[in-house]
């Protein structure tokens, strides 16, 4: 007997998961609401995704294909961890292509790949209040979700324009949620929040260290805060990918040397790979 | 030449291999077994059990030698393991005035039935280094004993009660929320903040109570009573139709007197403050009395200062250490798509300032 025979599949016991998955239908009813759960301590610290994994947990069937990312890329130390807990409690089969999964946790990104009906993204989210650094109170931030008072958001992108020429939020940018609720896409960057708006994927995100899940049901419109003036651009390195030469990804900047040498390549590893097996 | 971060898994193995090495230390020094933590690292195995929730001193005691010592990754080990276990029941109230005390103090009173009992304290140690415990020497010579007193020992609060001059201490049967099993919402009755206060930092809540004393909502406390000792743990048995004892359990109790409310129609009363902890924890149940007490200012009808310590949202979302330790620590894990968000960002920003500068020369 291994010491995981003592758990149940995929760790949580069936009332935990009874619990998150009425928090998620909750969420997936009122998109962009945040939906309190009581959040359970996980074998990994919080801010280590126990959000994410007490989602993907909950939804998990014996059946799905899971792919785990952190920073777009399968094997980060941290989405390694993750997809082997999941791979010793519930024994389900895993990828690293993103067409392949049913069930995508992932940590600050959204895949290059389109997604399709059917698939699920699950988001690690640090701190769900979009509102949280204009206003600290959480008593404060929900009666002014629950009134649709977001003119101190509209306040802060207007002072980024006047103090910098342009809004300064370039990752968790806030987004709208069917003209409704202002949500924070999970710090994801700005270039992916696009990849939000009318997806045929679900996303549900979890945040259990601030015991919040929300979520966008397939299909939800999904728009970028911006004004008229100055309208949302999603902006990424101005450089095409030096392994695979895509001109369309997210791409990470690496130093290469002490003389100011850099190069810049795909953040989402099974994208760029996939790019690299069809030039070969 | 740029190298894909491979490996990943490989460097995990290791890091975990090495880890287990440096747990054990030396191999030709003795290793520490779980019987030796729980009988003579006592005061941590406490703190572990009280901010873990848990009232197991074996499973403390295997967290601490796990977690080389970490307390606060002991305490997130017994947290992780807990909240797998399923509730087989609810215990009845314990009754902390039945409780057979080891030490027992009032610092409001000079005497009191059931006296005085300084117990296994610090208190009047004189804080020099005791060199003959490097020698690791035979036991000490056992304490002096005196046959058991069978007076009963009631709470000191109790006699100003009777007189009217503290505040009504009024029981109530309901079911106190779960912080375990119910997502915490604000605003928090007094039951929730102390169940949250009980499990919060020791170090945490210290330097809130602290700063109460300080003049950041003082609140004039003394310490009507402390007391340490073994309590009865009893559970209601349906089948039985009676409650059946299941084990005893070691508390700390701190009952504050406070200074008092009052005005000219309602005679001026003494107020409370309240701390119960797991095991010999006393700093701990001393400073959650003074925390518990500055944050029932709205109930007791004083200002709000704008003290940390009165500021309930505050205080119940950053005291415990496991959501604290995580949320800081997580900041080592990789933001490489953030940070990079983040430079094309000044990039453009700087650029674009750059061209205003030199189109204005």
């Amino acid at each position: 007997m291994t010491a995981m025979d003592a758990y149940n599949f995929a760790y949580l016991d069936e009332e935990t998961k009874r619990m998150i998955r009425r928090a998620l239908l909750k969420a997936v009813a009122i998109p962009g609401y945040q939906v309190p759960f009581a959040s359970r301590e996980m074998p990994m610290p919080y801010g280590w995704g126990t959000g994410g994994v007490q989602v993907t947990a909950a939804c998990l069937m014996a059946d799905d294909v899971l792919k785990v990312i952190d920073q777009g890329a399968d094997d980060t130390t941290n989405a390694v961890s993750i997809r082997r807990f999941f791979q010793r409690t519930a024994d389900v089969a895993v990828t690293e292509e993103t067409e392949a999964a049913t069930i995508i946790q992932t940590r600050h990104r959204i895949p290059e790949a389109a997604l399709r009906e059917g698939q699920i993204m699950v988001f690690q989210v640090p701190i769900p209040e979009p509102l949280r650094f204009l206003e600290p109170r959480e008593t404060e931030t929900r009666r002014m979700h629950a009134l649709a008072d977001y003119g101190l958001m509209q306040v802060k992108l207007y002072e980024d324009i006047a103090r910098h020429g342009e809004i300064a939020t370039a990752y968790a940018y806030p987004v709208r949620v069917e003209g409704r609720y202002v949500m924070d896409p999970s710090p994801i960057p700005k270039f992916d929040n696009p990849k939000l708006n009318d997806s045929p994927a679900l996303m549900l995100f979890g945040a259990g260290r601030e015991q919040r899940i929300y979520a966008l049901p397939p299909y939800t419109q999904v728009e970028s805060l911006d004004f008229d003036d100055h309208p949302f651009v999603a902006s990424k390195a101005d450089h095409a990918c030096d392994i695979c030469g895509a001109t369309e990804s997210y791409l990470d900047e690496v130093i290469t040397d002490d003389q100011g040498g850099r190069m810049f390549v795909c953040s989402d590893t099974a994208f760029c790979r996939s790019r690299q097996g069809d030039a070969a | 030449m740029y190298v894909a971060v491979k490996g990943g898994e490989r460097a995990i193995e290791n890091a975990h291999a090495w880890l287990a090495e440096e747990r054990r230390g030396d191999p030709t020094v003795s290793e520490l077994s779980i019987a030796q933590i729980r009988e003579q690292m006592t005061l941590a195995v406490n703190r572990v059990m009280a901010e873990g929730s848990l009232y197991d001193p074996d499973l403390a005691a295997l967290a601490i030698k796990q977690a080389r010592g970490d307390l606060i990754e002991a305490i997130f080990l017994i947290r992780a393991y807990r909240t797998t276990l399923p509730r087989l029941a609810g215990s009845n109230p314990v009754d902390t005035g039945a409780m057979v005390v080891s030490r027992r103090v009032s610092a409001t009173f000079k005497d009191a039935p059931g006296g005085q009992i300084l117990g296994p304290t610090f208190d009047y140690t004189h804080r020099l280094l005791d060199f003959a415990l490097m020698a690791e020497g035979e036991a000490p010579p056992a304490a002096p004993t005196a046959p058991a007193d069978p007076v009963a020992v009631p709470h000191i609060l109790g006699f100003l009660d009777r007189d009217g001059l503290i505040e009504a201490a009024t029981p109530s049967d309901l079911t106190p929320p779960d912080l375990t099993r119910e997502p915490l919402e604000l605003p928090a009755d007094r039951a929730l903040r102390l169940q949250s206060l009980t499990r919060g930092d020791e170090g945490f809540v210290l330097g809130l109570a602290y700063s109460t004393q300080r003049g950041y909502a003082r609140n004039h406390a003394f310490v009507g009573e402390l007391r340490i000792g073994t309590v009865a743990v009893e559970v209601d048995i349906p089948e039985l139709g009676f409650a059946v004892e299941i084990g005893e359990i070691e508390l700390t109790e701190c009952e504050t007197v406070n200074q008092f409310k009052g005005s000219k129609t309602e005679p001026a009363q003494f107020t409370r403050g309240y701390g119960l902890t797991f095991g010999q924890t006393e700093r701990k149940a001393i400073s959650m009395a003074l925390v518990d007490r500055a944050l029932r200012w709205r109930e007791l009808g004083e200002d709000f200062t704008g003290a940390p310590a009165q500021d309930e949202e505050f205080v119940l979302s950053h005291c415990d250490n496991i959501q604290a330790t995580g949320f800081l620590e997580h900041i080592k894990l990789p933001h490489y798509v953030d940070f990079q968000a983040e430079l094309e960002l000044i990039r453009s920003v700087r650029a674009a300032a750059f061209s205003q500068m030199e189109a204005a020369e």
